[in-house]
């Protein structure tokens, strides 16, 4: 007997639900039970993004947004795998840091944000620092993580192997840690697009924070939404690209 | 040395420095021990009496505190002598690598040729029965394959030492027993000497030409048994009546220890 359902089921369910919800939100919307001031119905969301992608300001405005979140996470990344590999290697400094990691998420990081424009001017800087301090840490602590369940016995084994330190890092710790670092880096995109957003929207002069901000300062429901449903559609395309290269990875490991 | 000696262990002591608050822990020796080509050696002894640690010096995996070992004439000092290929009880596979992969690892690290990666790997996996699962990954195996895995990425590398920490540790007792028959066919076929640590006293009787007994921490060898077995055998000897006998020695010397390891520590 088979129990449960497989992917090709839960995707096909999860497509499903998606599609009422939005047959439900356009009726709703279409028949005022939700205000035209308050929502605008998504089919009028998806005509507004197809205009927006006309839009050359939009469209810079994106560039803006994605090009801060890319050096932002790039940063982070690095200098996350880096902080990671320190704190692995020198327990005193571990000790140290535990609980500044542990309760980092608590500080919101953008109350520093005129600090920053202070320091870098307004300009792009302080945003990209922003999504640069949001996804540093989570990719430091899954680079710790990973390291950490690194079974003693590959250490062992390298030296079996008779394997330089380079090499038993490149061929066996990095491999073995290698979901935590993906798990690390994919918390990381998150945080970086959460980082620069939430700035732009609070004090930037662009990117699509800004632009989000600037129509519903002006009203301009149509424009918000249709940002909105850029925001969602970038966001949802690569944590998809993602989710379907880590499942390709796991399936290797058979699940382990 | 005698001539005849393959690897020879003198006077091997293992210290560990005192750690906060707590005294140096003697844990192995001095052991003096001298195994001959093509020989099938077994240790047994109570939890904690340094069987591991004494494999790992021979391995060149640990230094000893005193004393010193030859492999093959020479002396093990800081790293593993080339020829010697050690076994984990842990699942030391590679869960990203295919089992060929697994296998062609260390080889492919010490820069062999393709077309010869490819003829020893080969052989490989036929010689340990995996080469309907060449293509597939560590984590779609049993427990008891992928310590076949571990056994063929060893036997590629063609070693003249193969050292064994509990390989079986894992397994039920019927795989323990087919891997055992897998062992001794594998030792046949290659001429390797093996040093195997293990708990289980049938296994060692089973497996060995000699079996060593180990006293509680500090471990050293109380009695070198041997089993008279001979070189083409398989796990059907355990029907013979040598095997109850030489088990129920290899146990009443063993039984005391074990409670004196159980009493000096009985948390473990």
């Amino acid at each position: 007997m088979k129990h449960g359902f497989g992917i090709r089921e839960a995707t096909l369910v999860r497509a499903a639900l998606l599609a009422v919800l939005v047959a439900v939100l356009e009726i709703a919307c279409r028949t005022g039970l939700i205000q035209r001031f308050t929502m605008i119905p998504p089919s009028e969301m998806v005509v507004s993004l197809v205009r927006l992608f006309q839009n050359r300001d939009v469209l810079a405005d994106a560039g803006q947004t994605l090009l801060s979140v890319f050096i932002a996470l790039a940063c982070a990344l690095v200098a996350g795998f880096a902080m990671g590999v320190a704190l692995y290697a020198f327990p005193r400094a571990r000790r140290i840091a535990d609980p500044l990691l542990t309760t980092y998420y608590s500080v919101p990081v953008f109350v520093f944000y005129p600090l920053l424009i202070v320091l870098f001017g307004l300009n792009a800087i302080p945003k990209t620092v922003i999504g640069f301090l949001y996804a540093v840490v989570v990719m430091a602590i899954n680079t710790l993580n990973g390291l950490e369940r690194v079974p003693f016995v590959y250490w062992k084994t390298a030296q079996v192997h008779h394997l330089s330190r380079m090499q038993t890092a490149l061929h066996l710790i990095l491999p073995c840690a290698g979901p935590y670092l993906f798990t690390g880096a994919k918390f990381a995109i998150a945080y970086a697009f959460v980082g620069v957003i939430g700035s732009e929207f609070i004090l930037s002069t662009g990117g699509l924070g800004y632009r989000v901000s600037f129509a519903y300062n002006n009203f301009q429901s149509d424009v918000m939404y249709g940002v909105i449903l850029f925001v969602l559609v970038i966001v949802v395309c690569i944590n998809m690209a993602l989710y379907a290269w880590e499942r390709v990875l796991m399936e290797r490991r058979g699940g382990r | 040395m005698n001539n005849g000696t393959f690897v020879a262990v003198d006077g091997v002591t293992r210290v560990f420095p005192a750690r906060a608050g707590m005294r140096d822990v003697h844990a192995l020796g001095p052991v003096d021990l001298a195994l001959s080509r093509r020989e099938f050696f077994a240790v047994v002894g109570p939890s904690g009496c340094g069987k591991s640690t004494l494999l790992e010096i021979i391995a060149g995996l640990q230094a000893p505190t005193s004393g010193h070992v030859l492999f093959d004439g020479t002396v093990v000092v800081g790293s593993v002598p080339r020829g010697i290929g050690v076994i984990f009880q842990e699942d030391a596979s590679f869960p990203w690598l295919t089992v060929r992969d697994n296998i062609a690892f260390g080889l492919r690290r010490e820069g062999v040729d393709g077309r010869t990666i490819e003829r020893r790997v080969a052989d490989s996996l036929a010689l340990t029965g995996l080469r309907a699962f060449a293509d597939a990954y560590p984590g779609q195996l049993s427990g008891g394959m992928r310590q076949r895995v571990c056994i063929a990425r060893t036997l590629v590398l063609e070693p003249r030492l193969i050292l064994l920490d509990e390989p079986f540790g894992a397994l039920d007792q019927q795989t323990r027993l087919l891997m055992g028959d897998e062992l001794l066919r594998l030792w046949r076929e290659t001429g390797a000497t093996i040093f195997l640590i293990t708990h289980a006293l049938d296994e060692a009787t089973m497996l060995s030409d000699r079996v060593g007994i180990m006293s509680a921490r500090p471990g050293r060898f109380l009695d070198v048994v041997t089993t008279g077995w001979p070189r083409d055998r398989d796990s059907k000897i355990v029907a013979a009546p040598e095997f109850g006998s030489i088990t129920s020695h290899l146990w009443s010397i063993l039984r005391d220890e074990s409670i004196k390891a159980i009493e000096a520590n009985p948390v473990a």
